[in-house]
């Protein structure tokens, strides 16, 4: 087997790093995470000339090599780390050549590790538009370097990188900057103590708070105290080399790049001056938002609906086809609603992620930020938070998918956590036939007063995210820089392939990790109402016989009274029963409880659950309604849903955790069970006192 | 005239004199943000806060607590 070469693609974040990457490895690419950490890891695959192939991997964008977030760890730590399995050969640098100054800083610190680099010139195609023209000679001679000016948008430029790739070995390593000009001293100290080690190595060393894995542990633990300076003078030092390295990359580029500001045009401003208004900003924001709704309730919902009635239907034939059984049941009644579970919420999460694909190439995305910033912060957020606190109206899972745009790792996890405070769409059906039971038809204004307490219930929902997220910003002692800096990128199309790559990764990523969780719930769940302890539970049929033997009731109707019969002595049915005397201060009944305690898998199982119950053969809402309206509290008599026990059911469906699927994922995102159980028991316990409250004084 | 750039007004264009470093994200002075180099307020938020600067070509927005440690001159 011939070697591989390893390749690191590293860049500023909007240089078009990416499209470098999926134009080098096409669908040859895969995503997964870092061990330990939530930073996703890409990597791919590039056939190149000769057989040889390229293990390539994407490294999270940065800004340079003194990292402040936890994915530009990433980059420092494996670019320090010459055990690491995908340590890099060569490195390839991508730049953008509309801001070839900044993006070469980081280039020259890679240059300083004394790893072989390639400089990629992206975005070439905007030469001519912005005035720029390059000598590339006299680039590759003064920055040590080979050049490969792209243009992935055209499609230029990739075959020369792949050549000079394989050709990695006549690359110089030699530096650009002189690191010990900046503080002589200091650095021949520094160099004399550890004479076997890279000096800007020793230096990354010392500046950074960075766990550097499991390689040359002592010798590194005894760089970083090699504390002969303090603080603010280390960051003095690392102002001085940066000022340094500018001082370099000018020099260079003097001569090297002609920009003839004569021909430059500058749409960025111009849309910039609309787009970011105090007042048309938002207003076009609103807009947009406008429309991803629209598009995640209404377009999604031919395709759900769709999906919905495929998987009912192969169930059902299924059931039909196979001999009875309990593999058959396991498999119709488990297994295939199960899955349908999870293939239902693929319409939603990838129109989102759609959306937000585009959002975010187009660079519409940091002007959100920067419109919603402060508006946020109040409340311990980011500007960042606003697209997964909107996308939860959807589904709480994108949403927390979503949130790994923010780099704060506190301002990420508060925003994962009063997430699910957002009204989603499983919420919805039982709202609806709640408010529908208890609120009467009249008008306030106008307005009915059922479609006023939907609304109130949204309200409540962005309210309890929004407090939420307070508290937890007074409560949570987490260390994290607490800095604001958004690049504004310039204004690009979209690249249809870039979203197209996103959206599938996302929604695989979806499917095959909650995806698992979810298939193995419904699975238990299935277990736990198909079997039940007892004579009650395996002589349910006989029982029921007997119970209406004298009543004239048909075949189908005795069919589901024996369902009901089952169910309430299944392992199910026993701990509805057994929570009862939990539930009861709250209004409801065992029945209520049933269907509760089934909703913790997802909350839209809660009709299903009560249409089983109360033994009502279809799904149709105005039968399950009819049927609710006559059910009477065993206890305190009169209807069992009443103004009270109503109000009190739908503030617990507000507040409670019960949903196994955003569960899944916030312990997916987090890497830890602590958030998601912290995460179910707050916010249920929260929303069992909310409902006993309500429930108490309204009764 | 010296003044923070908390105080840039729309269409000037100055040039940054110092930065405190103890104050200013390294990150920032890594995108330009350095003594010498000239700022420009394309935008800001209500309240003026955050603010949209162009840095030495580069574009991009920080928070108002961060630009009161940036001094600039006309």
């Amino acid at each position: 087997m011939s070697k591989q070469i390893n390749v690191a693609l590293i860049g500023n974040p909007n240089t078009g790093k990416t499209s470098v990457f999926n134009a080098l490895t096409g669908l040859n690419q895969k995503v997964g995470n870092y061990p330990g950490i939530t930073v996703e890891k890409k990597e791919g695959v590039c056939k190149l000339p000769r057989g040889v192939k390229a293990h390539i991997i994407d490294l999270p964008g940065t800004y340079s090599l003194n990292a402040s977030s936890l994915d530009e760890n990433v980059v420092i730590e494996l670019l320090l780390n010459k055990n690491d399995k995908d340590f890099p050969d060569l490195a390839v640098v991508v730049s953008d050549v509309e801001n070839l100054k900044r993006n070469l800083l980081l280039f020259t610190q890679i240059k300083d590790l004394e790893i072989p680099t390639i400089l990629v010139i992206n975005m070439a195609d905007r030469m001519a538009y912005k005035g720029i023209s390059l000598d590339l000679e006299y680039l590759q001679e003064h920055l040590k370097t080979k050049i490969a000016l792209v243009s992935t948008r055209k499609n230029q430029g990739i075959e020369r990188l792949k050549s000079l790739i394989s050709n990695y070995k006549d690359l110089s390593i030699s530096h650009n900057i002189d690191l010990t000009e900046i503080d002589k001293d200091y650095f021949k100290n520094l160099q004399n103590t550890f004479p076997n080690q890279l000096i800007y190595k020793l230096w990354l060393v010392i500046t950074q708070d960075v766990n550097f894995g499991k390689t040359d542990r002592n010798e590194i633990d005894a760089v970083a105290n090699f504390k002969t300076k303090s603080k603010s003078d280390l960051k003095r030092l690392q102002q001085k080399e940066t000022i340094k390295r500018y001082q370099f990359i000018n020099d260079v580029l003097k001569k090297g790049q002609t920009i003839d500001a004569a021909q430059a045009k500058d749409l960025r401003m111009k849309i910039d001056r609309i787009i970011t208004h105090q007042v048309w900003g938002y207003v076009i924001f609103f807009i947009i938002l406008l429309t991803i709704f629209q598009a995640i309730y209404d377009w999604s919902s031919i395709p759900m609906d769709f999906i919905d009635t495929t998987f009912a239907s192969l169930s059902e034939w299924t059931k039909n086809q196979l001999p009875q059984g309990t593999f058959t049941s396991l498999l119709a009644e488990g297994i295939i609603p199960g899955l349908g579970g999870i293939v239902i919420f693929i319409p939603q999460i990838a129109f989102l992620f759609l959306f937000i694909s585009v959002l975010e190439e187009s660079g519409y995305m940091s002007r959100v930020v920067f419109l919603m910033d402060r508006i946020m912060r109040r409340f311990g957020l980011s500007g960042k938070s606003i697209v997964p606190l909107i996308s939860g109206t959807a589904c709480a899972i994108p949403a927390i998918m979503a949130t790994r745009n923010i780099e704060n790792w506190k301002e990420r996890l508060i925003t994962i956590l009063v997430t699910p405070f957002i009204t989603c769409s499983a919420r919805l059906p039982v709202y609806l036939i709640i408010i529908s039971l208890v609120i009467p038809e009249g008008r306030f204004i106008g307005l009915g007063y059922q479609a006023l307490t939907l609304m109130l219930l949204y309200l409540i929902g962005f309210g309890a995210a929004v407090s939420s997220a307070y508290l937890l910003n007074k409560v949570l002692k987490i260390k994290s820089k607490a800095f604001f800096v958004v690049e504004m990128p310039n204004y690009k199309l979209p690249l249809l392939k870039n979203v197209a790559i996103t959206v599938l990764e996302k929604t695989k990523s979806f499917v095959f990790g909650a995806g698992k969780i979810i298939l193995a719930i419904s699975i238990v769940l299935w277990f736990l109402a198909s079997f039940g302890p007892g004579d009650d539970f395996k002589n349910a049929e006989e029982i029921t016989f007997k119970e209406y033997a004298s009543q004239n009731i048909s075949q189908e109707e005795f069919q589901q009274k024996v369902a009901s019969h089952k169910l309430e002595h299944s392992f199910i049915g026993i701990t509805g029963r057994a929570i009862e005397p939990a539930i009861r201060p709250l209004g409801y009944d065992w029945k209520i409880g049933i269907a509760i305690v089934s909703s913790f898998a997802a909350r839209e199982v809660f009709v299903g659950t009560l249409a089983t119950i109360y033994s009502v053969g279809s799904d149709e809402e105005e039968t399950i309604k009819n049927r609710m309206a006559g059910e009477v509290n065993p206890i305190l008599g009169g209807p069992l849903f009443n103004f009270a026990s109503g109000i009190s059911l739908l503030l617990f469906y507000a507040f409670a955790m019960q949903c196994m699927s955003t569960l899944a994922i916030v312990k997916r995102e987090t890497n830890s069970w602590k958030w998601p159980i912290l995460q179910l028991t707050i916010m249920t316990l929260f929303a069992y006192i909310v409902a006993l409250i309500a429930f108490q004084l309204l009764k | 005239m010296e003044d923070t750039l908390a105080n840039i007004k729309r269409g000037e264009r100055c040039i940054i004199t110092d930065v405190s470093s103890i104050h200013i994200p390294l990150k920032l002075l890594e995108m330009g943000c350095l003594p010498g180099n000239y700022v420009e307020l394309v935008q800001v938020a209500p309240f003026h806060d955050p603010m949209y600067l162009n840095i030495n070509g580069t574009h991009l927005a920080i928070r108002k607590e961060t630009a009161m440690h940036i001094l600039i001159k006309k």
